[in-house]
């Protein structure tokens, strides 16, 4: 049997020198000292992309990556410049940002809050990314938004609807230019009223997660302040695919409307089964059943082919728009690739821009720099009209647009009609409004 | 009263599915002793057979219509099926509309070849290796079959409609004396339902009528003893693994209208597919068809209102109880035979 011998020297000899290697890069980092996270030093700078590659939202999250491609062929100078045309802000030149050449790199989701954070914390760290974008599930929006503020850098989010992003879950380094599901409420409310009557009883089923609870929420308090009862709301699982068992209590349950919180594969398997059990052939309370989709994606929609016909729901952003920013974007990106836009697409590209333009009229990439440039910034251009990024909550107000499934589509990209454009003042709400109330700001974190 | 009646016939649907598939299961774990986690992507394949002869039947050449513009101001290119142009607009419409029902040949031979394909090729050489080694090679070849899917069709859901005679609702309730729109179920899924007891039936009929079935069952109770007697085993169970793969798809391709295809269909279906065979007993295929409609009836009853409203989210975690249960109380399965699975 062999002894150990335990010396005191020996433990603090060991201890000294493991120590002094633990702490040596740090040491070194802090000889080169950089005023915040991955400064940029060359002739370039790195965009982050985090968008779903693979999963169930690939699809989508490769309509974004072509937005973001875009983006930084426009903002290198290439192209025909797209939305920059357009934009109020004349600061972007097509020389890159503050000179530097834009470059990327793209990250995969997964639609996974973990896989998501792990991918931008791979660009960050090892690509040297200054600001991370992307994403196509509010899960995921919050999750890599929490990261980006621990990193010290600026997050812009891409396709994520919950109130919670801008609400409980809002950090000073993120910044959501889509709308969300309060505003979809405010937007979509009065017109159901009009359509459908203000004596209606609503039967809602929703996605058991963050996005579905706040747009429940959100749709049951602006229906019912319009005078709709609601009958009933089921939650259910993510990753139900068969809505059968939970589309047959509806059909006896007084209600009269049908209120689908789902989105993506649950949207289009949900309203398909309501679809075949009758439900829009069927007469309730001696009124028509209707069937509502608060969050529209033409990009999903797609998958439920003839069923969307008719159906009323909000949308952030429809290719169809007719204003100048909407047509030039459509122009540049349909050329590019043969298709229009998804409104992912959209929201994807408007964020790069305004994430360069603000680098720009700040004269600096730090983050906390370039978060006062957005905060309480107005501009216009970008397809939506008049639009303020709120610094209370770093949330866009711009107009809503509200939809219906076109009945005689041309193709199969035109599956939605804008029946009406609610304007921004319809959709505000106060920064401590109980609906986004239980988080802070805090403060930017430029990290290093 | 409706509300339960509603849920039996959901159920029944549900069953359907998952006794189609654990039956195609259990047929190969059977036969040759694997257990075949790839079998949730054969039923997705057999979905997009129904898909891909959709598109074949719809390829079109394109119109151009100068009195319609597209998104970019352009003149509208209008699609037009050379099906329409063959047979006339109406006839090649209607061909197109019953693509779903016509996808069912056109499945059969694709399917029994891959499935045939699937065992020389790949499962034959773990016949002799352990239960873990085959979970993990088919559970590999599953995402490998996904992701092809996924790469050639995309990863959103594609709608395959079913034809329109089929479209809307039956009226139970109006038979059983209730109300008009009481009880309605969508035609479609009774005829899934049919479809679903008439293969069933097939297979067992099959099994139990013919020679080759008999053989078959031989050698499922004793391979050793048949091979002994002059009887080539091994390439009467290449076949039934093809006949098995036949089931899974041919349930597929008439899924297809219930719920649009996508590429992971196959794996929303496995587990509890899974879980089915395991409760119904490893390798007794009466077990797989009564512990199909089972838990597919048992999970309609737990999705229904009442009962989350005493016990929620029971919907969620009800089959897994289920299976708990029985493999605490009977561990061979309901209908289990004694001793497979238990050394």
């Amino acid at each position: 049997m062999s002894k150990t011998t335990l010396t005191r020297r020996g433990v603090l000899r060991t201890g000294a020198v493991a120590g002094a290697g633990v702490a040596l890069p740090t040491i070194f980092t802090a000889s080169s000292a950089r005023a915040f996270t991955n400064e940029p030093t060359g002739g370039s700078v790195t965009l982050g992309f985090n968008v779903p590659q693979t999963g169930p939202y690939a699809d989508e999250g490769a309509d974004e990556l072509r937005a973001y491609e875009l983006a930084v062929e426009h903002l290198n100078g290439g192209g025909d410049g797209g939305m920059m045309q357009t934009f109020s802000s004349k600061s972007l030149e097509g020389t890159g940002i503050l000179g530097k050449k834009v470059e990327y790199v793209t990250g995969d989701t997964q639609t996974k809050s973990d896989a998501a954070r792990a991918s931008a914390k791979s660009m960050i760290e090892k690509d040297g990314a200054i600001m991370i974008t992307g994403g196509s599930s509010s899960g995921v929006a919050v999750a890599v938004q929490g990261l980006c503020q621990e990193a010290g850098v600026i997050f812009m989010a891409g396709l994520t609807h919950s109130n919670d992003t801008t609400g409980k879950d809002k950090k000073a380094n993120g910044f959501r230019h889509f709308f969300n599901a309060y505003m979809s409420g405010a937007a979509l409310a009065p017109v159901l009223a009009k359509a459908y009557g203000e004596d209606r009883k609503a039967y809602h089923l929703t996605a058991d997660y963050t996005w579905g609870w706040t747009q429940e929420e959100s749709i049951k308090a602006a229906t019912e302040a319009l005078g709709w009862e609601t009958v009933e709301a089921v939650k259910t699982p993510l990753a139900q695919t068969d809505f059968s068992s939970y589309i047959a209590p509806v059909l006896n349950s007084g209600a009269d409307v049908l209120v689908l919180n789902h989105y993506g594969g649950n949207m289009v398997n949900s309203l398909t089964n309501a679809v075949q059990f009758g439900l829009r052939e069927k007469q309730a309370n001696g009124k028509n059943f209707e069937i509502v989709v608060p969050l529209f994606s033409r990009l999903m929609a797609r998958g439920a082919g003839e069923n969307i016909k008719g159906i009323l729901g909000s949308t952030n952003w429809h290719w169809s728009l007719q204003d100048e920013g909407s047509q030039a974007f459509v122009k540049s990106f349909g050329t590019k690739y043969g298709f229009p836009p998804s409104q992912a697409a959209h929201t994807c590209y408007v964020q790069t821009l305004l994430y360069a333009d603000a680098v720009q009229r700040a004269g600096s990439f730090d983050p906390c720099a370039v978060a006062e440039a957005l905060e309480g910034y107005e501009f216009d251009g970008l397809g939506n009209g008049p639009t303020l990024y709120r610094a209370e909550d770093h949330q866009c107000f711009k107009d809503v647009l509200v939809v219906r499934g076109k009945e005689n589509p041309t193709s199969e990209f035109d599956l939605l009609e804008v029946v009406e454009v609610t304007p921004r003042g319809q959709v505000e709400y106060a920064p401590d409004h109980p609906m986004f109330a239980g988080g802070a700001l805090g403060s930017c974190n430029p990290g290093a | 009263m409706d509300a339960i009646i509603l849920q039996i016939l959901n159920g029944l649907d549900k069953g359907s599915a998952y006794a189609l598939i654990a039956l195609g299961l259990t047929l190969i774990f059977g036969t040759l002793g694997v257990v075949n986690f790839a079998h949730g992507a054969l039923f997705m394949i057999g979905a997009f057979c129904a898909v891909t002869l959709n598109r074949l039947l719809t390829l079109s050449h394109q119109v151009v219509d100068e009195t319609r513009t597209d998104f970019l101001g352009n003149p509208l290119k209008v699609d037009v099926p050379y099906m329409q142009d063959i047979f006339g607009e109406a006839t090649g419409a209607a061909i197109i509309d019953w693509s779903v029902p016509l996808a069912i040949l056109f499945s059969i031979p694709i399917m029994i070849g891959f499935g045939v394909l699937m065992e020389r090729g790949l499962i034959k050489h773990f016949y002799k290796r352990p239960h873990a080694d085959q979970i993990l090679v088919t559970f590999g070849l599953a995402i490998v079959l996904q992701e092809i899917i996924k790469q050639i069709f995309g990863a959103n859901p594609i709608p395959t409609p079913a034809p329109d005679a089929f479209r809307g609702s039956f009226d139970f309730g109006t038979m059983l004396g209730f109300d008009p729109n009481v009880i309605i179920y969508p035609y479609w899924r009774l005829v899934y339902f049919g479809f679903a007891a008439i293969i069933i039936g097939a297979v067992f009929a099959f099994l139990q009528f013919t020679t080759f079935g008999m053989v078959v069952r031989a050698g499922m109770a004793d391979r050793e003893t048949v091979g002994l007697l002059g009887i080539n085993i091994d390439r009467r169970f290449t076949i039934m693994f093809g006949l098995a793969a036949a089931v899974a798809g041919l349930a597929g391709v008439m899924y297809a209208p219930i719920n649009s295809p996508n590429y992971h269909m196959g794996m929303d279906f496995l587990v509890l597919s899974f879980v089915v065979v395991v409760v119904g007993g490893m390798g007794s295929l009466p077990g797989a068809v009564l512990a199909g409609f089972l838990l597919g009836i048992l999970e309609s009853f737990a999705s229904m209102n009442e009962i989350k409203s005493i016990l929620p989210g029971i919907d969620q975690i009800i089959i897994y109880l289920v299976a708990i249960i029985i493999l605490l109380t009977r561990p061979r399965g309901l209908m289990g035979r004694k001793g497979v699975m238990e050394d």
